[in-house]
């Protein structure tokens, strides 16, 4: 079994965070088959792997997570060398102008990872308004909401895993 | 004429999407089987839905969101929904926020721990190991995320041990997950 969190997280493979995890062991596998869907689904619509990647990048370094911004990093690389041209794995870059689906893609992902307290009816018309169809705007919310959620376990279970 | 709600409520409201939910009698074979995990004696909520237009990360969720919640051992029920709801008042959202604090008061027949956290947030008048709770919950719903090892210390000392604390985690993040979709694609409104 090799999961992409907890390796990430560097859990030791034994003690009583090893054991809690074991008696979890259903919720890490259906984690660890959300994360397949999320990053290397079967249909990707619009969202090619490689874009999901550095956005996943990006979002684990917004969130500090060391672990899972070295997966993700070596997971867009596996992409080729221009898997992510306008660099979107790292925060604060944006991509050009003229690229509107990216530039309001790439707003969505910093917005509903830093504050989705923010988000509102304005936030999903700014997606329809450049194009972006509803089943995408539907795959890249689950991709933000499904990474968020894993870079927060990794971060609870980094620090555990350390003291024991 | 309905109108959108903003303040902490445990009445739950109606959620209305700004997405179009997908048309049942049209939905692909990867739908439909996406939607048969959603239980059957009730309707099929619009929410579903309109995450339905990607069904292959709801065929998991479910389970994976089931099983955070309800499977057995581990923290209580009362508190992993504690959890739900301290990420739901970090993120904002009214709709989940509602679901969960209405299900706390059902488990626990105390409606004024709730009352307290919509009213006064991290500094709810609470006992300590729900005060601990919520800290730790609205703590790690933070971007980023806030955790260390005297939080984890703190989670500690009012007696929660490694299990109870990676349920906390779950049910908490899970939330920071669920938050993120009813919060952005759709919005919680009085009336029907």
């Amino acid at each position: 079994m090799s999961h992409v969190l907890e390796t990430a997280a560097g859990v030791p493979s034994s003690g009583p965070l090893a054991e809690a995890l074991t008696m979890r062991g259903k919720l890490m596998e259906l984690t660890q088959a959300s994360y397949e869907a999320a990053l290397l689904p079967s249909d990707a619509g619009n969202l090619p792997a490689n874009l999901r990647a550095a956005l996943a990048c990006r979002m684990a370094r917004i969130c500090q997570q060391s672990g899972l911004t070295q997966h993700y990093a070596d997971l867009l690389a596996g992409y080729g060398d221009d898997a992510d041209p306008y660099q979107l794995a790292l925060p604060g870059e944006m991509p050009p102008a003229d690229e509107q689906r990216l530039v309001a893609m790439v707003d969505y992902v910093d917005l509903v990872t830093e504050r989705p307290r923010d988000a509102s009816e304005a936030t999903i018309s700014s997606l329809r308004t450049v194009g972006i169809d509803e089943a995408d705007i539907v795959r890249l919310a689950g991709l933000v909401a499904f990474v968020n959620y894993q870079l927060r376990v990794a971060a609870v279970l980094s620090v555990m895993g350390k003291s024991q | 004429m309905s109108r959108v709600i903003h303040k902490f409520t445990t009445r739950v409201p109606t959620w209305r999407p700004h997405i179009t939910p997908i048309d049942f009698d049209k939905a692909t074979p990867a739908q439909q089987e996406a939607l048969k995990e959603t239980p059957s004696n009730t309707k099929i909520s619009d929410y579903v839905l309109v995450l339905a237009h990607d069904p292959e990360p709801l065929r998991i969720r479910t389970s994976l969101f089931n099983g955070i919640m309800y499977d057995k051992g581990g923290l209580s029920r009362e508190e992993r929904e504690l959890g739900a709801v301290a990420a739901s008042v970090v993120n904002r959202c009214i709709y989940c926020a509602a679901v969960h604090a209405q299900r706390y008061n059902n488990l626990t027949r105390d409606e004024r721990v709730m009352q307290e956290i919509f009213f006064n947030g991290e500094k709810a008048d609470i006992d300590a190991r729900q005060r601990a709770i919520l800290k730790f919950g609205m703590r790690l719903s933070e971007c980023p995320p806030k955790v260390t090892d005297d939080d984890i210390a703190s989670l500690r000392e009012v007696g929660l041990d490694d299990q109870e604390i990676l349920d906390l985690t779950l049910s908490t993040t899970l939330f920071g997950w669920a938050n993120r979709l009813m919060h952005t694609l759709g919005e919680p409104v009085s009336g029907a």
